[in-house]
């Protein structure tokens, strides 16, 4: 514990936050070097038992693709949701239980939020034993084709960047 | 005000144009749609590709203005990114708690737990 009071319990909270420092202060100065590394060291320290283990990523790569297919998805379900708005059908929402394969809280966390952000699906909740997820989809057909699509697009890089 | 390049005003305005066509789709959404749980879609939508969209022309802007890259756009769409989720989870969960109304075509159930 000690020697974990003076250290970077993580180093990249660390290194994220002096960065967002750096730019959220206009400019890199001397002062808000100093501030960003005091921020950089008291804010992982403080919040430190938020984060009971931390997950170790693996190969960014594949994390750098995931982010490219959720930015482009993105796009696509945006004009889709628009079209289905302006449209005059009446929508087909649907309840959707999705069963995770995915173990670590912070990865299902990841996995929700993508949900969540590609427009049409809203994930609604994690059951407790943390083994299915709740989604909303605003307009489905299939709930097999959702969870597949589900399945392949976002929870298998997932898969492959934590485990 | 000085002028842009015209290439930088097209896409400018474009962006603008785009962000501003999908925050109006996204309240008309909240008019049309049914039920709660229909209507939490639509302000995700405007806060991903709608904000997405207006930071994105005003980060043009401005580095081309000033000659200098503009991060602190960069910075409200990520906390945008980080935050609307959450949002709309807290919303959903909340909703079921308290067992709001379902449009009656919606297929499947909310949990009980």
């Amino acid at each position: 514990m000690t020697a974990e009071r003076f250290g970077f319990p993580q180093p990249w909270l660390s290194l994220t936050l002096f960065v967002v420092w750096q730019a959220l202060s206009d400019g890199v100065s001397g002062g808000s070097v100093v501030l960003g590394a005091i921020l950089a060291i008291i804010i992982p320290q403080i919040t430190h038992r938020f984060w009971p283990d931390s997950p170790t990523l693996h190969r960014p790569w594949v994390f750098i693709r995931f982010l490219a297919i959720v930015f482009y998805d993105i796009i696509v379900a945006s004009f889709a949701v628009a079209v289905l708005i302006i449209n005059t059908r009446e929508p087909r929402p649907a309840f959707v239980s999705y069963p995770l394969t995915l173990k670590h809280p912070r990865a299902i966390t990841m996995l929700a939020s993508t949900i969540s952000l590609t427009p049409g699906t809203v994930s609604a909740d994690v059951s407790d034993d943390g083994k299915l997820l709740l989604i909303h989809a605003l307009d489905v057909d299939d709930d097999a084709e959702l969870i597949r699509n589900i399945h392949h697009r976002y929870e298998k890089p997932l898969l492959e960047v934590f485990q | 005000m000085e002028s842009l390049h015209p290439i930088a005003e097209v896409i400018i305005s474009v962006l603008l144009v785009t962000g501003g066509f999908f925050t109006l789709v996204g309240a008309l959404g909240l008019v049309r749609l049914s039920d709660f749980y229909s209507r939490l879609h639509g302000p995700t939508k405007a806060t991903t590709v709608g904000v997405g969209s207006i930071v994105g022309a005003s980060m043009i802007y401005f580095s081309m203005k000033d000659w200098k890259l503009a991060i602190a756009e960069i910075l409200i769409m990520l906390f945008l990114f980080l935050t609307a989720p959450i949002s709309a989870n807290i919303l959903a969960k909340a909703a079921m708690h308290l067992r709001v109304r379902r449009s009656e075509n919606t297929r499947g159930q909310p949990w009980d737990q």
